[in-house]
């Protein structure tokens, strides 16, 4: 089978892929580390431990919030000191869990040795239960619980797990590295989870700018030999790790508006998180250590990384042992460069999906003066979901709320396409963003109302 | 060639004659009747069209009255007392005078005050720097500086001042609509009344944080202390969340309050004289010393009589 890739829009950034060298590096623990209780999509987690409790490494000290929502393991051993909230990445208060490090205990019941296990269990609900109590959640960037993602709703059949080694974001190496460093592990996971969902075939997509992954990845689906798994060569172009681009790019099918990829037989799941599926079936250990890049694109070598990161180090800690802050440094991302967030608070800790600091230079990030609209439509041309940016975005302005929602502001993935390819430098994902926010609120409502409205039918036809 | 332009100007004649007598005919059969008292109330309406009585407009807020029993749900910010009371009299109707109000901001973390911790190059917009952080400035709660307020105000009213940064508003000009508060992604505009001769009282600052943290961030930061609720004789102030609140309709305009508070985070606006702190500060005192005198005397008294 020839190279694959989604079949709308998408742009072709330089992948500036600098890292990819620099060997996985366990990063030395810090004296405090600050675990936040929302690191995941869904509900914050709620915080089982006291100030002055004794933890080990691996010991569950949240619970989940919700049905969407996840267990959060102590990353480290030692005494809680506080549970209160504290500021995260976007400046915001967070509950965080901090405890005082104190040597390096380990729960007894995680197995650290290296050896591989490839016996696959049988039950599936155990393997459910196990993904579920080890807070894995999709490292791709959403953190969306994995056991909910792998429990298809009744009726829904999944045709094909995905497993996405796309890692389209410029900079970004970490996804590579554990590829080349641990594909068993990754193919052992991507096993677990075929079982799961019942024996569908597995593809594994990277893109073709990284052929050391491929080859690793190849070699290892050959060697253990599990039925239905095998890799699939893409075309690099961004943002082919979008989930529902990743379904277009491999099985050719798309997924409607306000639809699920269960709906057209896909589950996808990125590669770090059939890693962490592995570690939780086969050895026990829950999430919490997740492999993070530091580069740049001015950056000397010898100052890039990917680090094996316990979660809870605190983004300090890690510039600091990276050796500072560069001088060329202007901004601070973490997370790609098309989609990550700037980091305005250094003291922020890291979380389950953190995957990069990157120190973009001034010439890199300096945003350009916005001028007029001229109509040249290279973002609708460039949007991955078929929609009109520049259309939505004078709808924005003007407010028309039903309007957005018929040219479908709220399937925008705010991959930053267009704001990639405006010549007149229009903030396009930024208005984009608060439309879907407002239509998304407009939809909720109106759901909330037709639930409410359905049930109070159903409460009067019994009444009679 | 004379024959075409008679033709021409006949037939034409001819057919807008027809058309108009078509026109009148549908005018008077589709004649939609409405009630012309709408017409009327529109008319001594301010024509503004702000949506500030929360109808899409001057007409719809006409015919919405027209049709309303009374008056109690609906006011016009704009036109104030004197439109309501036209209003009323066209309809019929009786209301109450209602005292006027104006946009206040509550921030004053001004440049000075508050240093800015990162830098924001993003869409110069309060909402989308709202949806991304919580700002350029180690205060999560403040002004964003962005201007959506200025944008959103339909009379001109709002400014931005360059020197603190902080939006500026023109009570002249002011009409109470309240786009500017439902603008703010922050919440630091509110609708208070604006006072006998434009005097009042209110604690500009808006920070939930702890003292510490919120003086850290700001200088001019409330830091929940609640030296002024333990002032306050009009029991007006209350403090939730590490923040004071005036009770614009309990508060007394003693300045108290303004006198004590440490941080220089409430404000009292239009007054006469500028504030003699210590003068009101010394007045407390007595007032309390006083107080503890009698509370003795009573507790002397008590003794006594209790032998």
């Amino acid at each position: 089978m020839g190279k694959l890739t989604f079949s709308m829009g998408g742009v072709h950034p330089h992948d500036s892929k600098f890292s990819r060298a620099c060997a996985i590096e366990e990063l030395p623990l810090p004296q405090t580390v600050y675990v936040s209780m929302a690191q995941h999509l869904g509900a914050p987690a709620k915080p089982l431990v006291a100030p002055g409790d004794k933890v080990v490494v691996g010991q569950v000290i949240a619970e989940p919030g919700g049905f969407i929502s996840a267990f959060v393991h102590s990353p480290v051993s030692g005494t809680v000191k506080a549970v209160a909230p504290r500021k995260d990445l976007a400046g915001n208060p967070v509950m965080h869990v901090e405890i005082a490090v104190e040597g390096d205990e380990w729960d007894p019941a995680i197995d650290r040795s290296q050896d591989l296990v490839t016996a696959i269990p049988d039950d599936k609900a155990a393997i459910l239960d196990k993904i579920k109590a080890a807070g894995v959640v999709g490292l791709g960037g959403a953190t969306f619980p994995t056991h909910v993602k792998l429990s298809p709703p009744p009726g829904k059949v999944a045709e094909c797990l995905i497993l996405n080694g796309a890692e389209c974001e410029p900079f970004l190496t970490s996804d590579f590295r554990i590829m080349v460093e641990r594909p068993k592990e990754i193919v052992v996971g991507a096993a677990i989870m075929q079982k799961v969902l019942g024996g569908c075939p597995c593809v594994i997509g990277i893109e073709e700018n990284k052929p050391e992954a491929i080859a690793s990845m190849s070699a290892a689906v050959a060697e253990l030999g599990y039925p239905g798994i095998q890799v699939q060569v893409l075309k690099k172009r961004y943002p082919q790790g979008g989930e529902k681009q990743l379904i277009d790019a491999v099985m050719h099918r798309q997924v409607k508006s306000g639809g699920l990829p269960i709906d057209v037989g896909a589950v996808v799941q990125n590669v770090a998180t059939s890693l962490a599926v592995y570690e939780a079936v086969q050895k026990n250990k829950p999430l919490i250590t997740n492999v993070l890049t530091i580069t740049g694109d001015q950056i000397p070598v010898s100052q890039q990384h990917n680090y094996l990161f316990r979660i809870g180090i605190p983004l300090s800690y890690i510039v600091e042992h990276a050796g500072g802050i560069p001088d060329s440094a202007a901004k601070l991302i973490s997370g790609g460069p098309m989609m990550g967030k700037a980091i305005s608070n250094l003291d922020a800790t890291t979380v389950k999906g953190s995957s990069s600091v990157l120190y973009l230079s001034e010439a890199a990030t300096r945003r350009q003066p916005e001028t007029n609209c001229i109509r040249c439509g290279k973002c609708a041309d460039a949007c991955p979901m078929g929609l009109e940016p520049f259309l939505l975005n004078r709808l924005y302005k003007v407010g028309d709320l039903d309007a957005l929602e018929q040219n479908a502001a709220q399937d925008c993935i705010e991959c930053g396409c267009c704001l990639y390819s405006c010549p007149a430098h229009i903030p396009l994902l930024d208005q984009i963003r608060q439309a879907k926010g407002q239509v998304m609120g407009v939809i909720r409502a109106r759901a909330a109302a037709a639930k409410a409205a359905a049930e109070a039918a159903k409460a009067a036809a019994e009444a009679k | 060639m004379t024959q075409t332009f008679i033709w021409t100007v006949a037939i034409l004649t001819v057919l807008g004659l027809l058309l108009a007598l078509i026109l009148f005919w549908v005018a008077r059969k589709f004649k939609v009747e409405e009630d012309p008292r709408i017409d009327e109330v529109e008319k001594v309406m301010p024509g503004a069209n702000c949506g500030g009585c929360g109808f899409a407009g001057c007409r719809a807020f006409a015919d919405a009255a027209v049709k309303a029993p009374n008056l109690d749900n609906q006011y016009c910010p704009v036109g104030g007392d004197e439109v309501m009371q036209k209003v009323a009299s066209i309809l019929g109707f009786t209301v109450a005078a209602k005292a006027p109000q104006v946009a206040v901001v509550r921030c004053n973390g001004t440049c000075e005050a508050r240093p800015r911790t990162n830098e924001y190059d993003g869409a110069e917009s309060c909402r989308v720097k709202a949806a991304l952080y919580s700002g350029d400035t180690g205060c999560a709660f403040g002004c964003l500086g962005c201007g959506d307020c200025v944008a959103a105000c339909q009379f001109g009213a709002l400014s931005m001042d360059p020197a603190t940064g902080l939006p500026v508003v023109d009570e002249d000009k002011c009409t109470a609509c309240g786009a500017c508060a439902k603008a703010c992604p922050k919440h630091i505009i509110e609708l208070r009344l604006k006072g006998p001769r434009g005097m009042r009282e209110f604690v500009s600052c808006m920070n939930k944080d702890k003292g510490p943290a919120a003086k850290k961030a700001c200088a001019n930061a409330c830091i929940g202390c609640g030296l002024c609720a333990k002032t306050c004789t009009h029991d007006a102030i209350t403090v939730t969340d590490n923040v004071a609140y005036i009770d614009f309709n309990k508060c007394k305009l003693c300045r108290e309050c303004e006198a004590v508070c440490p941080t220089g985070a409430i404000h009292g606006v239009n007054f006469p004289k500028e504030l003699d702190k210590e003068a009101v500060k010394k007045r407390i005192a007595d007032r309390k010393a006083k107080a503890a005198e009698a509370a003795k005397a009573a507790e002397e008294k008590k003794e006594v009589a209790n032998g």
